[in-house]
């Protein structure tokens, strides 16, 4: 089996963000970036698959500016074969990063292809879904299970009853959830093995795809803020509080 | 304009978050469809046709929308979106899987977790966690949407009498089967519907411990949640999670205990009316939204706060 990943360079998930002062988006400057919190689940669980001796080639992609490629060497030290970044230094939008990824599965034509679930900056939850409908592939959207079967694989998601188990034909698109696996940490040696795995770099034109996003952000401000609280001494004076207060209970 | 609202069901009863879908919807357009598509859903199809405000309800119905499978349902949405202008579903799992696939094969860009409703083409979302509130401006001939329920009122369930259309079913895919699912049983109100939800984290140390917290959700009529680190820890069942990844809720009372208060976390929580936090560390971040904090081990916490609450007033 052959698998593509796809890897998104975010605002690290510690980092407290904070909206620009012009309305304009988030403080980017200065600020540490860091591969998609579930992207490092869907790498690592293709690396997975592939030490358990059922992915022959894995090839993480991503659509986004230069310096993605440091993401991309991450994925390569996490277990990566080779990697290809389609750079663009346009803000990326779900739908335009579906039709490139769809471009490259055509050409590197993949068994799966794994997303993670959501990126932590746009919180979109998109772009895995569109992907699959633009191939034409079924999608086990928020994997928290993945068990390749003869020509199908079974993904395990986690809705909110609960979980379901599905059965997709293969080629298909996966898309990650938290509790998929947890990615290993680095170590030195591989990031010095990632180095000199292949990276190519491609133009959208290349692909045939346009990027141009499809969505206006008008503005971005800050969210409403909760008027400070009190502290209460003792669980009768909470319940006193709740009760006779904030009339909640 | 003419807005679709996707009905979330499971073939008996209609999901509380369609209702809020529809109210969504009314702050657009007077003309409201919902699509009902499911097996042997009629059930379904005459609850959906007594919600006010909804024109027209369209039945699909055939064993391949069984389960609600993306790759059945798209084709059908897309089907039934010929003079449509905007396509709604609630923000849930179910609308997070199968809107993106429709709008993918409409060509047009959706716009997921609809808080606010600034025009018809201009509609407020949370970014990052919900650190920032992004205003999107989307020019596309239909507008995909999935809508927040903690975001609008639920319409009111009866009062309505739409009228019913049969659609005829797309054919199917087959791409995808549906194997099981375990879904949580439980006897308390859905997490994203209670009026009080109580959530523990990584402090109550074992699922055991969760006695405590079930205690107390008993004697308030709460539903339980839960962050992210207990439910990685096998405490509770993955759809208990409350955050940026997982469920978002805006009860009456939301009462953390054992939670430190990640920003992940207040993504899915900060909106309540009211936040109890419990927590023995007095510097917990969760303090900082808290209307009513009280720094105390939960051990000594819980069963002090169980026996006030049997007293009566
Ligand atoms: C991509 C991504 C997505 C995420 N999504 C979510 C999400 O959707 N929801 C979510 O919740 N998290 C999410 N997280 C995780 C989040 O960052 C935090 O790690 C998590 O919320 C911490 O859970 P916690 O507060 O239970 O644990 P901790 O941060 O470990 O806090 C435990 C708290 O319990 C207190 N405590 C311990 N013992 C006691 C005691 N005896 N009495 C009283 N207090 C006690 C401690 O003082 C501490 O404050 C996500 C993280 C990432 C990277
Ligand atoms: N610019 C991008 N480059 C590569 N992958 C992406 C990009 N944007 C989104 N993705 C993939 O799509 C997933 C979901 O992103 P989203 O739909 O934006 O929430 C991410 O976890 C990535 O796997």
């Amino acid at each position: 089996m052959k698998i593509l990943v796809a890897i998104k360079r975010v605002i690290d998930a510690n980092v407290r963000v904070r909206v620009r002062s012009d309305g304009a988006g988030v403080e980017m400057a200065n600020v540490k970036m860091a591969m998609n919190p579930f992207c490092e689940i869907a790498v690592e669980e293709a690396v997975r698959l592939q030490e358990a001796g059922k992915a022959r080639e894995i090839v993480a992609v991503s659509v986004g500016a230069g310096n993605c490629q440091d993401i991309l060497r991450t994925a390569l030290a996490i277990g990566a074969d080779r990697a290809i970044l389609v750079e663009t230094d346009l803000e990326t939008q779900p739908l335009g990063v579906a039709k490139t990824l769809r471009a490259l599965a055509e050409r590197e034509k993949p068994d799966l292809f794994m997303l993670g679930k959501q990126a932590v900056d746009d919180d979109n939850n998109q772009t895995g879904q569109m992907l699959a409908a633009l191939l034409g592939w079924p999608q086990g959207t928020f994997a928290s299970k993945v068990e390749p079967v003869d020509g199908r694989v079974n993904v395990m998601r986690e809705i909110d009853g609960g979980l379901e188990t599905v059965s997709l034909k293969l080629p298909a698109v996966i898309t990650t959830d938290l509790r998929l696996n947890e990615p290993r940490y680095v170590k030195l040696p591989n990031i010095m093995k990632a180095k000199k795995k292949r990276l190519d770099i491609v133009k959208p034109v290349d692909l045939g795809v346009d990027l141009a996003p499809r969505l206006k952000i008008v503005k971005v401000a800050e969210p409403s803020k909760r008027k400070a609280g009190i502290k209460v001494e003792s669980a009768q004076a909470l319940v006193d509080k709740l009760r006779n207060e904030a009339k909640v209970i | 304009m003419r807005a679709l609202i996707i009905a979330e069901h499971d073939n008996r009863a209609l999901r509380k978050a369609t209702l809020a879908a529809v109210t969504a919807a009314r702050a657009i357009t007077d003309d409201v469809t919902v699509l009902v598509a499911g097996w042997n859903c009629k059930s379904v199809v005459e609850e959906a046709a007594k919600i006010a405000g909804v024109g027209k309800v369209l039945h699909a119905d055939a064993v391949h929308y069984e389960h609600a499978l993306a790759e059945e349902l798209a084709p059908l949405i897309v089907n039934a979106a010929a003079g449509i202008t905007h396509l709604i579903a609630s923000a849930t799992t179910f609308g997070k899987n199968v809107m993106p696939r429709a709008a993918a094969l409409l060509d047009v860009a959706p716009v997921a977790d609809v808080v606010r409703i600034e025009s018809p083409d201009t509609f407020v979302r949370p970014i990052y966690a919900g650190n920032a509130m992004a205003t999107v401006q989307c020019p596309e001939p239909v507008k995909v949407l999935t809508v927040r329920a903690t975001a609008f009122a639920a319409a009111a369930p009866g009062g309505g009498s739409a009228i019913v259309e049969l659609l005829a079913a797309a054919t199917p895919v087959g791409l995808s089967t549906f194997i099981s699912a375990q879904l949580t049983v439980s006897s308390r109100p859905e997490l994203t519907d209670a009026k009080v939800v109580i959530s523990g984290g990584r402090g109550l140390g074992s699922a055991e411990n969760f006695r405590l917290i079930e205690q107390i959700a008993d004697k308030l009529g709460a539903a339980i949640g839960a962050s992210r680190a207990a439910v990685d820890a096998g405490y509770v069942p993955n759809d208990y999670q409350v955050g940026q990844t997982g469920k978002v809720v805006a009860p009456e009372l939301y009462i953390a205990v054992g939670i430190s208060g990640a920003i992940q976390h207040l993504a899915g929580m900060k909106d309540s009316k009211v936040i109890v936090a419990i927590n023995k560390d007095a510097e917990a971040p969760i303090f900082e939204i808290a209307d009513y904090g009280l720094v105390a081990d939960l051990f000594k916490a819980l069963p002090e706060l169980s026996a006030a609450l049997d007293k009566r007033p």
